[in-house]
């Protein structure tokens, strides 16, 4: 298997981008991506997005994207795995370039959301859990993350003030990021006294419905040597992980299996324990899930994610490990499909030191955690620089 | 769109809580499943749930989807039933504010949603206080 590189990353600013089409946010990243890692010709390109067919009533996004590339007649797949596409679409160029196949692969991840209306959106967003066992009974994704929140209550002992540190801390980060959608800071207080959305979590736990789309370029490491004139940053660890698509079959509610899964195999790829990993960007779709994916990814006990975010022990520059330094979901915003990679976007950008503001100093290995519904799937991406 | 196909197709769960209960190893999976994702087994006989458990988790649908919009808030939860399968559904006939985890309820057929402009009435489980 061959060593795999990400030479170009490339995101627009992300939002309620209605003069913009599907096809046009999506070209914009990838040139921007294109651009960044200087090539001058792509082999193959893959495209995270979870349901373009209901948000914008397009499929065969792959040849779409590709056409409007200018890349016609490269071979284009898309890669579905609800909200964790974008990180298994990153995921299987990485298997492109690492088996030699390929040398030089766009990923793209791309999300319209904004064209509906929010009962249409929830009800698209909903797809990704069990529609006959779930859904049908009137529950949505924020009441499926409010399930797991009450449960990390009872067990753990966990507060609405440490869910409410998460969001605080990710908006933090995220107003040093000017493509992010809500670059602004939050207080606590705000977060708690938001709109109820579904007991007990209020509208600041929540990420947002956005607009946007990120890109990465892969090629193999000796590749990148050779036309590459950025630090050269390696994905070193790649795995993924399912788990039952219902949040009701599992025993343990409050415990990411496929997460723990999908790291420790990552770890074991990369060679690297959790203690290596300097900075993260994780899948904060809910406050909550941020708490139990930095357990899950064995960062802190099981019980203290809540505790630690309130710490300050997940903020930048303050010695423990910074999460979501972009702003996570929850402030840079969530494009379903995008997400994953625009992960793998802000870790290369901190591992080559071009995070600006929010750069964590000295970072050279790196983590991004992508979740599909209530943790049915989980992509996980280990990055390192020399 | 809930099709009358796709709603028929799950009228022995949703109206009779039928599930299948694997030959091999015991396990009972609902809705029935072909293979058992404990022992692998593929024989299955069918059984109905017991209509009695208690609330594992639950929380108040402040925002709620489309078929729901006239019933918000309301309470949904998992809910673990006697033989140890968990199902996620709605706690009614409760104040809201009295619902607490650990807390006994029973399963009752129910209402559950109108579907689209022509509001065909769709059924199945919902559970109350014990």
């Amino acid at each position: 298997m061959r060593e795999v590189a990400v030479i170009g990353v490339g995101m627009t600013k992300w939002g309620e981008l209605w003069e913009k089409s599907f096809r046009q946010i999506f070209v914009e990243a990838a040139l921007n991506a294109i651009d960044d890692a200087g090539v001058d010709r792509v082999d193959s390109m893959y495209v995270g997005t979870m349901s373009s067919g209901i948000f914008v009533g397009q499929e065969h996004v792959g040849a779409l994207l590709a056409d409007y590339l200018g890349l016609a007649p490269i071979p284009a797949t898309r890669v579905e795995s609800a909200c964790a596409s974008g990180g298994a679409a990153v995921r299987q160029g990485f298997i492109e370039v690492a088996s030699g196949t390929s040398e030089i692969v766009l990923v793209g991840g791309v999300e319209k959301m904004t064209d509906l209306s929010a009962g249409e959106t929830t009800y698209a967003l909903a797809t990704a859990a069990d529609q006959e066992y779930e859904v049908y009974h009137g529950i949505t994704f924020p009441g499926l993350y409010a399930l797991i929140a009450r449960a990390h209550m009872e067990q753990f002992g966990t507060t609405r003030e440490q869910m409410a540190s998460v969001a605080v801390k990710n908006h933090f980060h995220g107003h040093m990021n000017p493509n992010a959608q809500y670059p602004f800071e939050v207080t606590k207080e705000a977060v708690l006294n938001s709109s109820k959305v579904a007991d007990p979590l209020t509208l600041l736990d929540c990420s947002p419905i956005t607009d946007g789309s990120a890109a990465i370029i892969l090629c193999p490491v000796e590749l990148a040597k050779k036309i590459s004139k950025k630090p050269i940053v390696k994905i070193i660890g790649t795995a993924q992980a399912t788990d039952t698509i219902a949040l009701h079959s599992r025993k343990d509610l409050t415990w990411l299996k496929s997460t723990a899964d999908a790291a420790e195999k990552a770890y074991k790829m990369a060679e690297k324990t959790p203690k290596d990993i300097q900075v993260a960007e994780i899948h904060d779709c809910f406050t909550i899930a941020e708490i139990c994916v930095t357990e899950a990814l064995g960062f802190f006990e099981r019980g203290e994610g809540g505790k630690a975010a309130e710490e300050g022990r997940t903020t930048l520059c303050r010695g423990g490990t910074p999460v979501n330094t972009s702003g996570g979901l929850k402030s840079k915003g969530h494009p379903i499909g995008a997400t994953g990679v625009a992960q793998v976007v802000e870790i290369t950008q901190q591992l080559r030191g071009e995070a600006g503001e929010r750069q964590e100093t000295g970072a050279r290995v790196g983590l991004t955690q992508n979740m599909g519904g209530t943790g049915a799937s989980t992509v996980v991406h280990i990055l390192e620089t020399d | 769109m809930l099709t009358a196909q796709r709603y028929a197709r799950e009228i022995p769960q949703r109206y009779r809580l039928e599930a299948g209960k694997c030959k091999k190893c015991g396990e009972i999976f609902f809705p029935p499943r072909l293979i058992c994702a404990k022992c692998k087994g593929r024989e299955f006989e069918t059984v109905k749930l017991s209509d009695e458990g208690k609330v594992i988790t639950y929380t108040v649908i402040r925002v709620p989807p489309t078929p729901f919009a006239d019933e918000a808030p309301y309470a949904i939860g998992i809910v673990e039933l006697k033989d140890g399968v968990r199902i996620t559904t709605q706690i009614v006939d409760c104040e809201l504010d009295k619902i607490k985890v650990g807390m006994p309820v029973r399963i009752e057929f129910r209402k559950i949603l109108q579907e689209g402009s022509a509001g065909i009435l769709c059924y199945g489980y919902k559970c109350v206080p014990a």
